[in-house]
């Protein structure tokens, strides 16, 4: 970010129409909830169509005959392994294997790759990406789109009413399907969505087609965040940050087994170290007894009030109808049943370690 | 005959005698937005003006309601256990949060009436 201006939405006259109610996140001025509210944004979301504007997400396009060296050294990953139009959930890491930030990267061509970061670090990301780039031929573009999210089991549907067919695209992969689109099969909600960054124009218009059918929704950053902690996922800054690891986030699945082994990657070694020795804690999802919400900063301890972790995430699920959190605990409380408590003003709430998602991922995946 | 009178910090007391019922203003619940969760306080606490009597959570937040003037709290709202979502479709109705013993009446001369509070959210 440069400087301490709030930045505003290509759309934001859109979400003024509508009835947004705006507050800061990243640096941007962003709808945290539509005039439907959270609660029913979230289970539109998972019943139709949830359409979010995410701009604030920033696109590069990695380009070059070395994108393939600079991805496997940013990132634990061999892009030359991808094929064209498949995508993959993996992380930029730093020389003691914390995670700077986590990205989809989907590969469009024998040379060039789509990266999605995040949108609080997406200038740390390109810094991080450049200062890599010595003695390589590789280009990397940030490019100045709107991002659209439509999300839910219609999704599809209504992209295709708006003239967007998306049948042959399954989960986790994107193409090109326009000129300066973007499209993935892929979302932060669990649920089978898309992902479309588009040039403004482009946007307005499809919007227009989207925003005609009853079953497409606005849904505010609220219900982003108690969509994506159902589902399990992580948020950067809360869940994820540069002082945790791959290991101890359980994000080891993002990593194939030889680039763990052999890859050469910025914070390979200091992984490794990490793998050998194993997680001291570990991300769980946590469910707390009752109906008071725990959040994020809430201090965990056992039974006999040692310290036992922390919640890095946590609200109420709209679709479990309990309170949700996510957080790490020390590996020998990690388990599944497990029980911790956190202080919340002064009263002891119990929760119990929870399997993650909440609530089943129903992607499409073939 | 009771009166309505109404705080900053967008909050409702119905006085009647010396017992005031509180709640949060239709304006403070839309702010908030989906309540999930509220924490009711224990009959016979006393409470300052200022002190946080109830807290409110929605999906999102937590946040404090102050205590508006001094007393002792006679009932909470029970309801609102099962039921938070009442001071979301109810708000300065069956989604009031509790009733207090007023310690000093003069007190209410310093809050507003609806005409000035609904000047005051403008």
């Amino acid at each position: 970010m440069t400087g301490d201006e709030i930045r505003h939405l290509p759309l934001e006259d859109l979400h003024i129409q509508a009835g947004a109610r705006f507050g800061a996140f990243a640096g941007w001025n962003m709808p945290l909830t539509y005039p439907a509210g959270v609660m029913k944004e979230h289970l539109h979301t998972r019943e139709h169509v949830g359409l979010f504007d995410i701009s604030h997400m920033k696109l590069f396009e990695v380009a070059g005959p070395d994108a393939i060296g600079l991805l496997g050294k940013a990132c634990p990953l061999d892009p030359g392994t991808l094929p064209i139009s498949q995508s993959k959930y993996t992380l930029l890491l730093n020389e003691t294997a914390g995670v700077i930030d986590d990205l989809i990267v989907t590969r469009l061509g024998d040379n060039r790759f789509m990266v999605v970061a995040n949108a609080g670090n997406a200038a740390v990301d390109e810094a991080h990406l450049s200062s890599l780039t010595k003695g390589l031929d590789v280009t990397i573009k940030p490019l100045d789109r709107v991002f659209l999210a439509i999300q839910g089991p219609e999704a599809w549907a209504a992209l295709s009413r708006a003239g967007i067919e998306t049948g042959t695209l399954v989960f986790m992969h994107g193409i090109e399907p326009r000129p300066d689109w973007f499209m993935t099969r892929s979302g932060y909600t669990g649920e089978d969505g898309f992902e479309i960054g588009l040039p403004e124009n482009d946007a307005r218009e499809l919007l227009a087609k989207l925003l005609e059918d009853e079953r497409v929704l606005w849904i505010g950053l609220a219900a982003r965040d108690s969509l994506r902690l159902e589902a399990g996922l992580c948020l950067h800054g809360n869940d994820i940050t540069p002082d945790t690891n791959p290991v101890d986030a359980g994000l080891m699945w993002a990593i194939a087994k030889d680039i763990r082994a052999s890859g050469n990657f910025v914070g390979a070694d200091a992984l490794r170290a990490l793998m050998t020795r194993g997680p001291i804690e570990k991300r769980v999802g946590l469910k707390p007894e009752g109906r008071q919400p725990v959040r994020a900063g809430a201090v965990l301890v056992d039974a006999d009030g040692n310290t036992a972790g922390r919640v890095t995430s946590g609200g109420f699920g709209p679709t479990t109808g309990f309170p949700v959190a996510m957080g790490y605990v020390s590996a020998p409380l990690a388990g599944n049943g497990s029980q911790v408590f956190a202080d919340v003003r002064g009263a002891r709430v119990p929760l119990e370690v929870h399997s993650l998602p909440f609530t089943p991922h129903r992607y499409r995946k073939g | 005959m009771a009166t309505t009178y109404f705080t900053e910090d967008h909050e409702w007391l119905r006085v009647e005698g010396d017992v005031a019922t509180v709640g949060i203003t239709d304006y403070a619940q839309e702010q908030l937005g989906d309540i999930v969760f509220v924490e009711i306080p224990e009959a016979g606490r006393n409470m300052s003006k200022g002190d946080t009597a109830v807290v409110v959570e929605s999906v999102k937040a937590a946040s404090d309601v102050y205590a508006p003037v001094d007393g002792e709290v006679t009932e909470a709202n029970e309801a609102l256990t099962s039921d938070p979502a009442l001071v979301n479709s109810a708000a300065t109705g069956g989604g009031w949060l509790w009733k207090m013993k007023l310690a000093d009446k003069a007190q209410l001369d310093g809050l507003m009436d609806e005409a000035a509070y609904n000047a005051h959210i403008g």
